[in-house]
């Protein structure tokens, strides 16, 4: 991106010119991250997930890597292997317990930063390619989570791996042999153990790839903010370098001591006791549930208890399931409004916080209960109002809605708040 | 003035923010770095028993002492005369075969079967081997010859073949470790 | 016509879940879910607490040597605990001669190289806890992890030792197919309310060396912290970590805070 303000690279050092010349990275880092990279100054701190996503993935390499230093993927061991790293290994315990809740701080923060993007209308034009990466990206991490629960090879890892691959045998005439292909077999063995290592240690590097498409995507057209107005001029934006580097700098402290706790005081507090009973082809455990993050989708999976004419429920709730993450691609194109922010449009809003927030609170909530009334009647509702939210409701609202009167510029806005203060006492 | 000290106060907190930023990272490298190192299982695991009551004189075994090979040989009274007679001093690694042996057992010749060049495991031990040019251990990946007490005479290794601690728990058996 | 699709896509997955919804609602209103006899019966763990509990317990190595013995004289004949070798038992207060001691006192299976056989030796303290060969009916679980793998593990062991009762007359009144089959025992804290271990622990069945009475409850609290502890040896090394970094986190992140003031302090925003 470049405002014709954003200030251009000049290597103070004689090295840094020589570097410049031969191989711009302090180029590159003063244009991305650094002085050269002009920001909203407005940006609130639902804005510091972004990069606290990409803290989480390079959190979860690290750890990850040691993980496999000494884990084997081999049905016979794999169990035995990780209890081994968490009991005699040095700080075993620490790096297993860093990896499984970092893969849950990782999708917390992503949430956010998803939920950040449905409010503040982040997908819209230019930014629908930075909107298709981080679908994308979200996809791989709901793939490479899935791979790695499977790792230990516990009764839950194992369930996992059956009921998920089994979700493909749903699609009519390929779906069987696209299981026993999935799997290399019957059903989890150490074929699918070995190929989802395998994945595992990959996607991580993919979803680097995509990320670093979405870092780019994003530079081209710059941040979003808070008023969805666009920058015009100088005195919107403020320098990436010192301003949110101290900004994202102290996040990280917020986020750190959150996850700490977690990893010191409640290490296994969102894991689920089941996966720590080796796997057992032979015997199901009675309440099978994915890992927290994937309740939601879940929950619409297991909504669609009924054959709706020649589809049957069990291919219905699958494709429900993709639907629901799939439609997130479309979202750009299904809402038309020309604002971004809710902030300014009054209808949308009241969507946002009546009906998506809840239906999305009441959805991770029976994903993970049992299979039973009234969850499920209660997760049919909630996902009814899943898919009349995307589809059905944001077309209509964005065509029907009077929006409230845009501030004229970031700066307008950011000023016209402190005036708003200084004639509060008077009135 | 006031407004320097307080330009300096700002500098300073920003200069401290960034410190301890680098001490957490730092703090974030050490378990990251140890975590490499041996773990509690293999330290622990890290004695071995050899019963010796079947080496005849003039024989030698091989035992496994952490994941290595010892060679645990019965010197015949050639073989120690031989390594007595030579000047301990004059050699490149200077040790006498009394040093290398316990008292009273100086034809128990316990050494690691590791060469000291890099780590191959010399020749000698197995019932006709080459036993090199000293009539001890000869290591036939550079080429180090070892003579009866297991010193290095000849090629590239730089010490004597390692004497692990030991002891005799009894006549028969030999506790590595 | 984009609109138009996205409607028709939405109501094509709307409908066919108020299709579920409504037949759904429809079963539930006219044939409600049958009680069963685990739905009414199955009971959550006692409250119990140990001295490991909340972010500032630590083990009391008294109490889990307490435990081991119980463990080593009751639940050792049936229950393995594969995951824990000897030599950890330094880590709750034994010796090193007292190690070596315990680990001789079980037979341990090695595979003999020169004769292909496998064979008994006695036990050092290298050497994990020995399988158990298990004659009777059904599988009797590791011990290792066992309070990892349960939901609330201490108090569900502790529990779950000192629940033995008869069935209750209401159960089997309300659900007289639900009367517990011969060679199973009734126990409300486990899942299907029956379960094929008999009470295992009987009034000073163990002579604790410490003098504590062993009394069945004792026994059971005892035996539930030390397998508190199997489950995680390391659980006091992780929470005197946890202090010290959270301290220095706190203290790096209002830096951090008071930082980012100054340098935001002339910029609104």
């Amino acid at each position: 991106m470049s405002f014709p303000w954003a200030k251009q690279y000049t290597p103070s050092h004689p090295f840094m010119k020589w570097m410049d010349e031969r191989l711009p990275v302090p180029r590159l880092v003063y244009n991305a991250v650094g002085g050269g990279y002009e920001v909203p100054r407005n940006l609130n701190y639902f804005w510091n997930f972004g990069f606290l996503a990409g803290l989480c993935l390079v959190l979860q390499i690290v750890t990850g890597i040691v993980m496999a230093m000494h884990y084997a993927a081999n049905t016979e061991v794999a169990f035995d292997t990780i209890e081994h790293t968490v009991r005699d290994v040095n700080w075993g315990w620490l790096m297993r317990y860093a990896h499984a809740n970092g893969a849950s701080a990782f999708f917390v923060v992503i949430y956010v930063h998803i939920f950040r993007g449905f409010y503040f209308g982040s997908y819209k034009a230019p930014r629908e390619m930075v909107w298709l990466l981080g679908v994308v990206i979200f996809l791989l991490m709901m793939a490479t989570a899935f791979m790695g629960y499977v790792l230990p090879w516990g009764q839950m890892s194992f369930w996992g791996a059956k009921v998920i691959t089994g979700l493909f045998s749903a699609i009519p005439l390929v779906g069987e042999p696209l299981q026993q292909w999935l799997l290399g077999g019957f059903a989890p063995d150490n074929a699918a153990l070995n190929r989802f290592f395998s994945l595992h240690y990959l996607l991580p590097f993919v979803i680097v790839g995509v990320v670093i498409l979405h870092i780019w995507a994003l530079h081209i057209p710059g941040s979003s903010n808070p008023t969805g107005v666009e920058v015009k001029s100088e005195s919107d934006t403020v320098p990436f370098y010192p301003y949110y580097v101290a900004k994202d700098g102290w996040a990280i402290g917020v986020f750190a001591i959150l996850y700490c706790a977690m990893v010191f005081f409640a290490p296994n507090y969102l894991g689920h006791p089941d996966n720590y009973i080796p796997a057992n082809p032979m015997s199901t455990p009675a309440h099978i549930v994915p890992e927290w993050y994937f309740w939601p989708f879940y929950a619409i999976l297991r909504a669609f208890t009924q054959d709706f004419f020649f589809i049957p429920a069990k291919l219905m709730g699958v494709l429900a399931m993709f639907g629901a993450i799939l439609v997130w691609f479309f979202l750009p194109w299904l809402d038309k409004s020309p604002i971004r922010s809710s902030s300014y449009r009054p209808l949308y809003k009241k969507f946002f916080w009546f009906g998506l927030i809840p239906t999305m609170a009441v959805l991770f909530y029976c994903g993970g209960a049992a299979a039973e009334e009234p969850y499920v009647m209660i997760s049919q509702i909630a996902a009814l109002y899943y898919f009349a939210h995307f589809l059905i409701i944001l077309p209509i609202v964005s065509a029907i809605e009077k929006p409230k009167p845009l501030p004229f510029s970031i700066t307008e806005a950011v000023l016209g708040k402190d005036e708003d203060a200084k004639l509060e006492p008077s009135a | 003035m006031a407004e320097e000290d307080g330009v300096r106060r700002r500098d300073f907190i920003n200069v401290a923010a960034v410190s301890a930023a680098g001490v957490a990272g730092i703090g974030v490298v050490i378990p990251l770095v140890s975590q490499m190192s041996a773990s509690a299982d293999v330290l622990a695991a890290s004695t071995t028993e050899v019963d010796i009551s079947s080496v005849q004189t003039g024989q030698a075994i091989k035992a496994i002492f952490r994941k290595q090979p010892v060679f645990i040989r019965n010197l015949t009274q050639r073989e120690i005369d031989a390594a007595n007679a030579v000047d301990a001093g004059s050699l490149r690694d200077p040790q006498t075969l009394e040093e290398r042996t316990k008292e009273g057992k100086t034809n128990w010749l316990i050494t690691m079967g590791v060469c000291t060049h890099l780590g191959c495991v010399p020749l000698g031990a197995g019932e006709g081997e080459p036993r090199g040019e000293f009539g001890g251990y000869f290591c036939p990946c550079h080429g180090s010859h070892y003579d009866t007490a297991a010193r290095i005479r000849k090629g590239p290794a730089p010490l004597n073949l390692q004497v692990p601690d030991y002891e005799f728990t009894s006549d028969t058996v030999v506790t590595i470790g | 016509m984009a609109r138009i699709l996205s409607i028709l896509v939405g109501l094509f997955f709307t409908v066919a879940l108020a299709w579920s919804l409504g037949l759904g609602f429809y079963t539930w209103a006219t044939e409600p879910a049958q009680p069963t006899a685990e739905h009414e019966f199955h009971e959550h763990p006692k409250h119990v607490s140990f001295a490991s509990d909340g972010p500032f317990g630590t083990f009391d190595k008294q109490q889990l040597q307490r435990g081991f013995q119980v463990y080593q004289q009751v639940c050792a004949a049936c229950h393995a605990l594969k995951h824990v070798a000897f030599r950890d038992l330094e880590k709750i207060g034994y010796n090193e001669p007292e190690v070596k001691a315990i680990a001789a006192q079980f037979q341990i299976p090695k595979y003999d190289e020169m004769t292909g056989m496998v064979e008994t030796v006695e036990g050092t303290p290298t050497d994990y806890f020995p399988p158990v060969m298990y004659a009777g009916q059904g599988s009797p679980p590791d011990l290792s992890l066992i309070t990892k793998a349960r939901h609330d593990g201490g108090p569900y062991v502790y529990s779950l030792l000192t629940g033995y009762q008869d069935q209750p007359a209401e159960l089997l009144e309300h659900f007289p197919d639900a009367k517990t089959p011969d060679g199973l025992y009734y126990n409300p804290y486990f899942p299907n309310l029956n379960l094929a271990m008999p009470a295992p622990l009987m009034e000073d069945m163990v002579t604790y060396s410490d003098g504590t009475p062993a009394t069945v409850d004792q026994m059971a609290k005892d035996v539930s912290a030390f397998l508190i502890w199997t489950a995680e040896p390391t659980m006091d090394k992780r929470k005197q970590t946890g202090w010290p970094i959270l301290g220095f986190l706190l203290f790096a992140t209002i830096l951090g805070y008071m930082s980012y003031r100054n340098i935001w302090a002339n910029k609104k925003h």
